[in-house]
């Protein structure tokens, strides 16, 4: 009796592990699929059938990205928009947030949600016209200024619920003290709402790096990002698979890298709205 | 701007035409009516999809078990992934004769497809890519909310003599749902919004089969810089997605889940 019933845990721990490889094989098979494409030479990389383990191994797809392309550029590119937008986007965001959840301030978190429901594209038209008329088509300011309105309002909606539980007794106290309102924000508030801070710091980042819609309109020559260098790139190279498996690797693995690190303060970030109510 | 007949191309300056652009969404123009309907089929397709299948997975993962933040770390990086990296994946996966997506299926002894190079099964395949990338969302979210269900109605339940999916229909579904419904709305609104994806691996194509409104809008302003007619689809866009999210978040509040 004890065997058969040590038997069947195993066969239902086998087929629990057996149904979430199922379930996990399509996120691993892309992801594998994008980097062994990147290191395959060119014949091998449209080889049909497809070779899945065997390839010979070659860099050639990554020497042809960096130069062909200016990619360093590029990447640079992506990097300063990204940070810009991140950096500007907490410090709006941040006193924004303790401000809508200390004074219950409940139509703005509503002006909020609005501004992360409206689709990107209802923006981007006059977004077009201004940055034209202004002349600042093609500079870092108008990619961070327009990249912000997709980190803010996460900034925002996730800080909001960070700054609700800080106990206001606390804060009270501290004014009691004699200290300012923006004392008792910056020296009270803030440390205790860190891991917030680092969650809505790294999506925001994550989600300006990723943008293509607001970049492919108003990036330029000088200050084309990742993605639309990536998606120019499509045009060209429609055959070469090597060099564009690479460039997608070299684009996503950055963000692949941080997800990795910081993966319980993404998964905070995401499902925060939801979760607590 | 809405309001005006302006070509950013051509010479002549912004010309006020009223509601004129307004009554050709409306009535005169097929392409908008069925970039709408397309957009909101893709988006019931996708979602649909997302949700069954991040709540069956929620269900199955939610218990202690080896690899369990390995897991964790696999459902994000769809997620927080270049969109723009992804479809250019995915373009090369697709192929129709070179691509190893047809490669499986012909393994598994099915007919290949011809996934976004058909006008039949371009939408189809996008939401495909659509469903790889965010059913996790649904599953994180669907986890968070199974850890923190309370004990006791199961053992009522048990002692009651209900079924494993009796306990899960009258018990498991109530509890999650607010948490679900959150999620579902969320990823509702976002995937009215898809443009990326689209627009990196179909262009609207072919024969417009894939064209949602986000794609027939920027290719309106920025393709046919049409800029006075793509403002006012930008319009009707921005009211009727603002009026769904609001209605949506009344019955949220009103309805006692």
């Amino acid at each position: 009796m004890v065997r058969r019933g040590g038997a069947r845990r195993l066969l239902a721990t086998a087929g629990f592990y057996g149904l979430a490889v199922l379930f996990m094989l399509p996120t691993i098979f892309v992801f594998y699929w994008m980097i062994t494409l990147s290191l395959k030479p060119q014949i091998e990389a449209t080889a049909y059938p497809p070779s899945f383990v065997r390839f010979s191994v070659s860099m050639a797809g990554y020497r042809e990205v960096f130069t062909k392309y200016p990619f360093l550029l590029y990447t640079w590119n992506s990097l300063v928009v990204a940070a810009g937008c991140t950096a500007l986007g907490l410090a709006i965001g941040l006193p924004a947030a303790y401000s809508i959840a200390r004074w219950r301030q409940q139509r703005l978190a509503l002006a909020i949600l609005v501004a992360r429901i409206i689709p990107g594209i209802a923006y981007l038209i006059p977004w077009y016209i201004f940055f034209r008329r202004l002349r600042m088509v093609d500079t870092y300011g108008a990619l961070i200024l327009t990249h912000l309105i997709v980190g803010l309002p996460i900034i925002i909606w996730v800080m909001i619920s960070f700054f609700e539980d800080v106990p206001a007794d606390l804060e009270d106290a501290a004014l009691i003290d004699g200290c300012s309102y923006f004392g008792v924000f910056w020296r009270i508030a803030l440390p205790l709402v860190k891991p917030g801070i680092v969650a809505t710091a790294i999506l925001s980042f994550v989600f300006s790096w990723n943008n293509f819609l607001f970049s492919v309109i108003l990036a330029g020559r000088e200050t084309r990002t990742l993605p639309i260098a990536v998606y120019n790139m499509i045009s060209y190279e429609e055959i070469n698979w090597g060099t564009l498996a690479a460039a997608a690797t070299l684009i996503t693995l950055p963000v692949l890298l941080v997800a990795l690190v910081a993966q319980r303060h993404i998964v905070t970030g995401l499902t925060f709205g939801a979760v607590k109510q | 701007m809405s309001l005006q007949e302006w070509f950013v191309s051509s010479l002549t300056p912004p010309r006020f035409i009223g509601l004129a652009n307004y009554w050709k969404i409306l009535l005169g123009d097929p392409r908008f009516r069925e970039a709408v309907a397309r957009t909101v089929y893709f988006t019931v397709l996708a979602v649909g999809a997302e949700t069954i299948l991040g709540l069956a997975m929620a269900l199955l993962f939610n218990r202690e078990f080896w690899g369990r933040g390995v897991l964790r770390t696999l459902a994000i990086l769809p997620m927080v992934a270049t969109p723009t990296a992804i479809g250019l994946v995915f373009v090369m996966m697709y192929h129709p004769t070179l691509g190893v997506a047809n490669y499986l299926l012909t393994v598994v002894g099915l007919s290949p497809f011809r996934w976004t190079y058909s006008s039949q099964t371009a939408l189809y395949a996008l939401a495909l890519v659509d469903v790889w990338q965010w059913t996790p969302l649904i599953m994180l979210i669907a986890l968070a909310g199974l850890a923190s269900l309370p004990r006791e109605p199961y053992e009522a339940a048990h002692i009651d003599g209900a079924s494993t999916l009796e306990a899960f229909w009258h018990i498991t579904l109530p509890l999650l749902r607010p948490a679900l419904v959150v999620a579902v709305l969320f990823r509702a609104i976002d995937a009215l919004k898809t443009f990326d994806i689209i627009f990196i691996m179909t262009q609207g194509g072919p024969a417009n089969s894939s064209e949602t409104v986000n794609i027939l809008l920027f290719n309106q302003a920025f393709s046919y810089f049409n800029l006075g007619y793509a403002s006012s689809m930008a319009v009707a866009l921005f009211a009727v997605v603002l009026g769904a999210s609001l209605i949506l978040i009344k019955v949220r509040r009103t309805a006692s889940w």
